[in-house]
C-alpha cells in the first residue's frame, strides 16, 4: 500500500527523522496492522474479544521491545550469514519468558489465548522490525520503534476487538453495552467476522486515502 | 472422547479445523502468494514438506525433552529446527528449478515464519499425538492450507478480469474472499462427529 504515498516517505528520509517521528511513525503512517499488514495470523485469531486483543498486543509490544533492543545491542557482533537464525533465537527466548509470564498472572488468559502466545516468535511483525530497523540503528532510536510499532500494533489488535466484541456479544472488555433486546451478530466472533471486519477496516482507510482533495477544507 | 481414527484427524485438520480459514494460521503467505496458480500450489507442496519434516522432529525432540525435563527450550528448539529444514528446501529447490525459487521469492525463506507450521509441532503435543498421528496431522494441516491457497489464488485469477472499484482492490478485496471462503468452510463442522 505504500505507493500511494511516495512524497511523504521519501519527505520524512530527505529530511532525517527525528526522534519523535521514529515513534510516531508506527502509531499511524506505517502501522502494523492497517498499512503494512504484517502480523496478520494473532490479528485475526485473538481479536474475537477486547481484551484477548489487548493482552495479545502488550505481550507482542513487549517482546517486540526487548528484541529490538538486544538485536540493536548485539548488531556489530552478528555474523551477516547467521543474523536470521540470531534473532529468531532472541525472539523465542523472551516469548518463553512471556509465556511462563502469563501463565503465572492469569490461567485463565493463558487458556483463552492458547497456542498463539508461543506462535509470537513467527509474528513477522518482530523479525521485520529486527531486520529492517533494529539490525541498523542504535538502542534508542530502535528502542522508539519498537515502542511505536508495539503500541500500534496494539492500537490495531484492540480496534478490531473492540468492533467485534461490541457487534458479536454486545458487551466491551465484559461489561454489557448494548441494550439487551440486541441480537448479537454470531458471524462476527466467528473466524469469518475476523476477516470481514479487517476487510472493512481496510477498506475505509483506503477509501480515506483516496478521497477528493477538493472537498476537505 | 472416543478414540481418533488416523481418518478423523486427517479430514479434522484440512477440512473442519482448517488452518488457514479457521485457525487463521499462514495467513502471510496465503494472502502473498496466492496471485498465480501456479506458483499456489508449488508453495502449497513446499509448505506441507517442511510440516511433515518437522513434525516428525518435533515428535522426537519433545519426546527428548521429556526425558531431560526441560520443557522451557520446547518452543526454541521447535523452531531451530524448522529453520534448519527450511534452509534444506531452499538449497532443493534451487537446484530443482531456479524458475520457481525465483517465483517463490522471498515467501520461501518466510516459510520459516509460516505459523502453520510451527502450530503443527505445538498443536501436536499439547494433543498427545503418537508418532502415526503426528504425521497424518500435519500431512492433513498441509493438505488444508494448499487447499486453501489453491482455491484462492483460482478466485483471485478470475478477480483480475472482473470491474472492481479501486478501492477495493488490494488486500480487502483478498480478506473479503478469504471471509466468504471461511463461512463456506464451516459447512463442514459437523463431518466425522
Amino acid at each position: 500500500m505504500s505507493e500511494h504515498r511516495p512524497n511523504k516517505t521519501v519527505a520524512a528520509v530527505s529530511e532525517g527523522p527525528t526522534a519523535t517521528d521514529e515513534f510516531i511513525k508506527g502509531l499511524w503512517r506505517d502501522n502494523p496492522v492497517f498499512v503494512q499488514v504484517l502480523g496478520m495470523c494473532p490479528t485475526l485469531a485473538v481479536s474475537n474479544t477486547a481484551g484477548n486483543a489487548l493482552a495479545m498486543g502488550l505481550a507482542t509490544a513487549f517482546v517486540l521491545l526487548m528484541s529490538n533492543i538486544l538485536v540493536s545491542a548485539l548488531r556489530n557482533f552478528i555474523p551477516r550469514q547467521v543474523r536470521i537464525a540470531s534473532y529468531i533465537l532472541i525472539i523465542a527466548t523472551f516469548v518463553t519468558m512471556v509465556d511462563y509470564a502469563i501463565q503465572a498472572i492469569s490461567v485463565d488468559l493463558h487458556k483463552s489465548l492458547g497456542a498463539f502466545i508461543s506462535l509470537i516468535v513467527v509474528n513477522c511483525l518482530i523479525l521485520s522490525r529486527a531486520e529492517a530497523f533494529a539490525a541498523k540503528n542504535n538502542v534508542g532510536k530502535s528502542m522508539l520503534d519498537a515502542l511505536g510499532m508495539g503500541l500500534g500494533f496494539t492500537l490495531g489488535l484492540f480496534s478490531l476487538g473492540a468492533i467485534r466484541e461490541i457487534l458479536g456479544s454486545g458487551s466491551l472488555l465484559g461489561f454489557a453495552l448494548l441494550p439487551a433486546n440486541f441480537q448479537p451478530w454470531i458471524v462476527m466472533i466467528l473466524p469469518a467476522g475476523g476477516f470481514f471486519t479487517l476487510a472493512f477496516l481496510l477498506l475505509g482507510i483506503n477509501a480515506w486515502q483516496h478521497r477528493p482533495k477538493n472537498t476537505t477544507p | 472422547m472416543k478414540e481418533e481414527s488416523l481418518w478423523y484427524i486427517f479430514i479434522n485438520a484440512s477440512l473442519i479445523n482448517n488452518f488457514v480459514l479457521a485457525y487463521f494460521l499462514g495467513i502471510c503467505p496465503f494472502l502473498g502468494v496466492s496471485g498465480k496458480m501456479e506458483t499456489a500450489t508449488k508453495m502449497g507442496g513446499a509448505v506441507t514438506f517442511v510440516m511433515l519434516i518437522s513434525s516428525m522432529c518435533a515428535y522426537g525432540i519433545h519426546a527428548l525433552l521429556v526425558v531431560l525435563e526441560a520443557p522451557y527450550l520446547q518452543l526454541i528448539s521447535f523452531i531451530v529446527v524448522i529453520a534448519a529444514t527450511v534452509q534444506l528446501v531452499e538449497m532443493f529447490i534451487k537446484k530443482m528449478s531456479l524458475a520457481l525459487f525465483r517465483a517463490l521469492g522471498i515467501f520461501l525463506p518466510l516459510i520459516t515464519t509460516n505459523c502453520a507450521i510451527l502450530a503443527v509441532a505445538l498443536f501436536q503435543t499439547n494433543k498427545g499425538y503418537g508418532f502415526i498421528e503426528s504425521f497424518v496431522y500435519a500431512l492433513g494441516a498441509g493438505a488444508g492450507f494448499t487447499l486453501a491457497l489453491v482455491l484462492m489464488a483460482g478466485l483471485r485469477e478470475e478477480l483480475e478480469l472482473a470491474a472492481v472499484p479501486s478501492v477495493v482492490k488490494g488486500t480487502a478485496l483478498t480478506l473479503l474472499i478469504a471471509g466468504i471462503l471461511s463461512l463456506s468452510f464451516m459447512g463442514f463442522a459437523g463431518l466425522g462427529s
